[in-house]
């Protein structure tokens, strides 16, 4: 069977890959292109941790099929830092020790990036609202909330 | 996962082509349900048909006052959508009381219409299930039954509809339109999800070669009294155990008009429009949401794990309903029971 060629954009830059029909995208994004920052918890929609932007919406890359990406804008963690200089979430959530293993982590990110792009000065229920969707088992929620609140108000310049 | 074709499908009257040329394609909407359930190798399909770029994703009025939400606005649009708030403010609230915001962001709404039973038996190729395999037989009778059905079930399949978004627009009576090979026709949502019976495999009335291009809301006066109360094992991002949503129009301290509809107790979300026209002009008070409650569940039946669902099933009904009638919804952000 010969790949399906698609062409996105990924963390602003153009990209192109093939792919089978039954290739998930966080399959793709991790093996064929190698961010590995998507990370796959579960496969299944309840973890979080394959989270990515794809358009403007937050999804599970991994209820997505690669197929499906073709003309759609991707981001993912890797696009976070500029440089060495770190996302101002990523700088929080190293200040707060709010990761552990950090395999839930590049998730949270994203998921956080794109709560306060929508909610810049959210609430702490609205935080717990907005990343109920990400799931952590070492850590706990309370310091990713700090952290998120944290470099919510950096972002603002607060 | 089977080995499957990829299509996309750019026009209505060509998706429902496609469809009708290969007896065993599926849609393609937000694959939340349909991708996971491939995973599991409890979908098979041998096409896959991505309706995403059909032009469905609009929410519009309509000259009467009414709604037109296209299949394929996802669930978050509605729910944040200023007139759905405004105007069907239970329709949002039901929304935003299930899954997480990546999922709720994927998923549509025909698809959210069409999602599977959450049965854990569906789920496992290795267990009997008349559902997933017709005449396999029903592991979970005599199994697990904390999720399962407490009204309207068979011998043949105990299973419930999953979904909150249906629950709210079965209390708002909505209507789907649908579109099929030769012709295009309206389901009354009442008319939509089925009980299992002896064919629990067809969850609903929609034809095989049938695509659901949008739901019709009437206009109501509902917006000041309604509720969607959920009952779950964890306080987000679980299914119901039971979920009620309420919605009434009082006048004088008196019910003029009451719909209620239950989530996670049966094989459809369930309404009796018959009791609920029998309590108008009754007094919005403790003693009459009682007796809705009562009346409503008077054919329950436990299977013993799910024994607790009845009594559980009547509180929140009366719960939901003094929410209702005291303008004050449950919030799905503040999760305490209010
Ligand atoms: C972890 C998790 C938690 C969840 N929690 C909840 C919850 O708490 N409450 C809740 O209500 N739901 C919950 N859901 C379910 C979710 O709401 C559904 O998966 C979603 O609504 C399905 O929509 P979709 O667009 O992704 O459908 P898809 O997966 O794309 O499709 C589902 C089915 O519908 C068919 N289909 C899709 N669109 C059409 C159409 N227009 N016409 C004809 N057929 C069509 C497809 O062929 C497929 O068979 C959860 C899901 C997950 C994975
Ligand atoms: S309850 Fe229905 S879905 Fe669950 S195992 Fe029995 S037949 Fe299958
Ligand atoms: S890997 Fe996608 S939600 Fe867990
Ligand atoms: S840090 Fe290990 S799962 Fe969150």
């Amino acid at each position: 069977m010969a790949g399906i060629a698609v062409s996105t954009t990924i963390n602003g830059d153009q990209a192109e890959f093939l792919c089978h029909p039954d290739e998930t995208l966080l399959e793709v994004l991790r093996e064929r292109l190698g961010l590995m920052g998507v990370k796959e918890g579960c496969g299944t929609g309840d973890c979080g941790a394959c989270s990515i932007i794809l358009d403007d919406r937050l999804v599970c890359s991994c209820l997505v099929l690669g197929a499906e990406a073709e003309g759609r804008r991707i981001a993912t963690v890797e696009g976070m830092a500029q440089g060495d200089k770190l996302h101002p979430l990523q700088q929080k959530f190293l200040e707060h020790a709010a990761l552990q293993c950090g395999i839930c982590t590049p998730g949270f990110l994203i998921a956080a990036k794109d709560l306060l792009a929508k909610n810049p000065d959210p609430t702490e229920e609205e935080i717990r609202f907005g990343l109920a969707g990400n799931l952590c088992r070492c850590t706990g929620y309370d310091k990713i909330v700090r952290a998120v609140q944290d470099a919510a108000s950096v972002m603002r310049g607060a | 996962m089977k080995r499957f074709t990829y299509t996309r499908a750019e026009t209505v009257a060509d998706a429902v082509a496609i469809l009708a040329d290969r007896p065993q394609a599926q849609f393609l909407a937000g694959g939340t349900n349909l991708v996971d359930l491939m995973k599991y190798d409890v979908e098979r399909p041998d096409a896959i048909i991505d309706i995403n770029s059909l032009p469905l994703k609009e929410i519009e009025e309509l000259p009467d006052g009414g709604l037109r939400i296209g299949a394929l606005a996802s669930n978050s649009a509605v729910a944040y959508n200023a007139q759905i708030q405004a105007r069907f403010p239970l329709l949002a609230s039901a929304i935003l009381a299930g899954a997480s915001p990546q999922l709720r962001n994927a998923a549509t709404t025909g698809g959210n219409l069409l999602q599977r039973t959450r049965c854990s038996y569906f789920y496992d190729p290795s267990t009997p299930c008349n559902k997933r395999e017709p005449g396999s037989g029903c592991a979970a009778i005599g199994g697990l039954t904390r999720m399962h059905a407490i009204l309207g079930a068979s011998d043949k399949c105990i299973a419930v509809h999953p979904s909150d978004m249906c629950v709210a627009l079965a209390a708002l009576d909505a209507t789907v339109e649908v579109v099929g090979p030769d012709s295009a026709r309206d389901i009354a949502f009442g008319d939509f999800h089925r009980l299992p019976g002896d064919e629990p495999q067809r969850d609903n009335t929609l034809a095989r070669d049938e695509l659901v291009t949008g739901i019709r809301l009437e206009a109501n006066r509902f917006a000041g009294h309604h509720t969607y109360l959920k009952l779950r094992d964890r306080l987000s991002y679980a299914f119901a155990l039971v979920s009620v949503a309420a919605a009434m129009e009082i006048a004088d301290g008196r019910i003029v008009d009451l719909r209620i509809a239950l989530g996670g107790v049966a094989h459809r979300p369930w309404r009796d429009p018959l009791v609920e026209a029998e309590y108008a002009g009754a007094p919005a008070e403790d003693v009459t949401f009682q007796r809705v409650a009562d009346r409503l569940l008077f054919e329950a039946k436990g299977l013993g794990g799910n024994d607790f669902k009845i009594l559980l099933a009547r509180k929140a009904i009366v719960r939901a309903l003094r929410q209702a009638a005291s303008g004050r919804p449950q919030s799905q952000t503040l999760k305490a029971i209010q």
